[in-house]
């Protein structure tokens, strides 16, 4: 059989601990509430009614639906978490303000880069995040993540040398670095500090320019 | 000048503003030259012009209800806008309309190289 191209790469699960049973309760209690609060808000009122109702159909919707294991192994640290939704807010107003330039300024065609990101700590929900939170900064887009690695691999736009790309590079992973204060454990802290700069993926030594 | 007033023209410059970032979008989906260029326009200002609507709604509308539902739509739009890009993006990827020329470097073709040569191995084995 002849590998295909268009076909993306296979999720390769990385090996991971099986989740003790308090996670797996604290993971439910975490998507209950998230779906409790989205039924209240489509009713718009809150009443115990709504309550009960949302939980009926939270219940109703783990069991019929269960959510992929999420390791959420950190806690919310509320002063960098307002930190990062500050910088996201302001790096959406400057992507939108960016490109809505672009596209008005006459006799210019936008030159951009693939580039591959290895993000420090390779789990599902920082992957998820950095992914989610880079399609709306400036100038990125996303558009392979490899699980097995932790890689992302990112579309950029307006970039014209490799200096700009390497900018960029570390500039996804301040962002990495900004999740991590806000939700990651202190382990996950811990290795953000101690790599710095991340060694890129073997395979991206010495590509031509 | 009443508060009425006042959140009124706050609410109709939310509304003009987010119909230019929306008009701008479009433009740039028709002049960007390929498809991955294109998605970037349809990820950033599209979101940010719809929020700046919902928020100008929200404003108009001021009733509790409502805003619920301005903030559910938000919410939404923010986490998936992001992942259909992202589809959109990885379907179209080694294809013919992706401009290799304008790009300045690729570093996903060598990853899907690398793995389309270890599946190679793997058959040979």
């Amino acid at each position: 059989m002849k590998p295909d191209q268009m076909t993306p790469a296979e999720p390769t699960d990385p090996p991971r601990r099986p989740l003790s049973r308090a996670a797996l309760r604290r993971n439910r209690i975490i998507a209950v509430t998230g779906l409790v609060a989205v039924w209240i808000l489509l009713w718009g009122t809150f009443t115990w009614a709504n309550v009960i109702g949302g939980l009926v159909v939270a219940t109703v919707l783990l069991a019929v639906f269960p959510l992929p294991p999420v390791t959420f192994a950190g806690r919310i640290h509320p002063l960098p978490m307002l930190r990062f939704w500050l910088r996201f807010l302001r790096d959406l107003v400057v992507a939108s303000v960016q490109i809505a330039w672009m596209a008005l300024r006459p006799g210019h065609t936008p030159r951009s880069a693939i580039i591959a990101v290895r993000l420090r700590v390779n789990t599902d929900l920082n992957l998820t995040l950095t992914a989610e939170a880079l399609s709306l900064v400036p100038g990125s887009l996303i558009l392979e993540a490899d699980r097995s690695t932790g890689t992302l691999f990112v579309h950029v736009i307006g970039v014209n040398s490799r200096d700009e790309v390497e900018r960029f590079r570390r500039g996804v992973l301040e962002l990495e670095a900004r999740i991590i204060a806000a939700i990651g454990s202190s382990d996950e802290q811990r290795r953000v500090r101690e790599v710095a700069h991340p060694p890129p993926p073997a395979d991206l030594e010495g590509v031509p320019t | 000048m009443s508060l009425d007033a006042v959140l009124d023209i706050a609410a109709a410059v939310f509304l003009v503003a987010g119909a230019l970032l929306s008009l701008a979008a479009g433009v740039a989906l028709l002049r960007f030259p390929d498809l991955l260029t294109r998605m970037h326009a349809a990820a950033k200002p599209q979101v940010l012009g719809l929020l700046l609507v919902l928020i100008g709604c929200a404003l108009r509308l001021r009733t509790g209800v409502d805003i619920t539902t301005l903030v559910l739509v938000g919410i939404f739009q923010l986490a998936t806008a992001p992942v259909a890009a992202h589809m959109v993006g990885r379907a179209a990827y080694p294809h013919d309309d992706i401009r290799t020329d304008l790009l300045v470097t690729d570093e996903l073709a060598a990853h899907l190289d690398r793995i389309a040569g270890a599946r190679d191995d793997e058959v040979r084995a």
